[in-house]
């Protein structure tokens, strides 16, 4: 069964707290995670690798530059 | 035919460090390129890094550095019959640089041979020279990492610029009657050699950093770990943790996943930038001169780099 958007909300949320310190409250599918959470691109592959254990999905470097919002990397672990 | 006789086991005797004279800032690095002191240290974790002057070559920084560990460990230079120097900045790869720093430290007719395995060679250069000394074919074997990376570095490119520096460290090997080197765990990912590579001799030195980095902190932990394993050490046994200092949010991520708890973590990248195959040696170095790792202490080392390529193996510090 495939996951919802709010689950993967949910766990992105506590993805970004652990390697941010950033609450997941703030992860909210709108925001950038560059330009609105301050999170820089290693972060970003940290959050990519943990979400792969996490999911089950790989999101490999050329795609994760693409991914620019919370909203684009849900998209991607769904799609 | 017969064999010879080697010794039971092998051990460090002494290390050796040496850093050239010139320092760069991160603010010096910023009149040149766009870049700025936080963005590195929050990325990198670099304060400043050290480059050789025009006339100092890499041959020059394992000489400083090989000659400290050898009269740290008490050695003349008549003891030593193997040299082995890792190193992948030779400014010409023709003649190889062990036989030269042999010759410049007065070593008389050593075996000499280079290892380049990038930032893991000091690794392999010390598991050949720890094999060297158990099978017989040599008694006692200095090792050298030296690099001069200043000269691959294209110093208006801030993904590599902001990174590399130069340096050279070294370790005296020797018998030992139980072993205080422990087995090496060594590997290579030749599928990902495009990544940090230079492309021919017109060519400065290239890295995909967002690359190396997810290889560096999702594939060396289980390296690390295993490396333990074989010395039948438990990685809360060791006193110490010494990677290659490459960039120091790798260090951190390894060394989260490799649950050293009581471990000192080497973090001479901030003040040594990243000296590839003289970064293990060099950090070692330090670390025994201010006293945060003891005699007896078992330190893990873990090299990784260019081809990609990684080594590690446990140690016990002399």
């Amino acid at each position: 069964m495939a996951v919802t958007e709010q689950e993967i909300l949910a766990g992105l949320g506590k993805i970004v707290n652990e390697i941010t310190g950033i609450p997941a409250t703030e992860v909210t599918p709108e925001k950038s995670f560059v330009d609105d959470l301050d999170i820089d691109s290693l972060s970003m592959v940290e959050i990519a690798v943990a979400a792969q254990d996490e999911f089950g999905v790989e999101i490999p470097d050329d795609q994760l530059k693409h991914l620019k919002t919370v909203k684009d990397v849900i998209n991607f672990i769904q799609a | 035919m017969r064999l010879s006789q080697g010794a039971p086991g092998a051990k460090i005797l002494a290390f050796g460090g040496y850093q050239p004279a010139d320092i760069v800032t991160n603010d010096d690095l910023a009149k040149r390129i766009d870049t700025n002191d936080e963005w590195i240290q929050t990325r990198v974790g670099i304060k400043e890094r050290r480059v050789a002057g025009p006339g100092e070559s890499e041959i020059d920084l394992a000489v400083q550095a090989g000659g400290k560990a050898l009269a740290a460990s008490g050695l003349s230079h008549a003891d030593i019959d193997l040299v082995i120097v890792a190193t992948c900045t030779l400014e010409a790869q023709i003649p190889n640089a062990s036989a030269r720093v042999a010759h410049r430290l007065g070593i008389d007719a050593p075996g000499a041979f280079d290892v380049n395995a990038a930032c893991a060679g000091f690794c392999y250069a010390l598991s050949a020279a720890a094999d060297a000394v158990r099978a017989g074919s040599a008694k006692h074997v200095l090792v050298v990492g030296t690099e001069k990376l200043s000269q691959w570095v294209d110093w208006d490119d801030r993904a590599t610029a902001v990174i590399f520096a130069d340096g050279a460290g070294a370790a005296v090997v020797g018998p030992s009657d139980t072993p205080r080197i422990g087995p090496v765990v060594w590997g290579s990912s030749g599928d990902k050699s495009e990544v940090i590579s230079v492309a021919n001799r017109q060519s400065f030195l290239h890295q995909e950093g967002q690359t190396v980095f997810r290889w560096a902190t999702t594939t060396l932990h289980p390296v690390a770990k295993l490396a333990c394993e074989r010395a039948g050490v438990d990685p809360a046994e060791l006193s110490a943790f010494v990677p290659h200092q490459a960039n120091l949010r790798i260090i951190e991520a390894i060394a989260r996943k490799l649950g050293a708890d009581n471990a000192v973590i080497a973090r001479d990248i901030v003040l040594a930038g990243n000296t590839s195959a003289a970064s293990i040696p060099l950090a070692l170095s330090r670390m025994v001169e201010r006293g945060e790792v003891q005699p007896g202490g078992l330190a893990l080392l873990l090299g990784f780099g260019a081809g990609l390529t990684y080594a590690g193996q446990v140690i016990e510090i002399p």
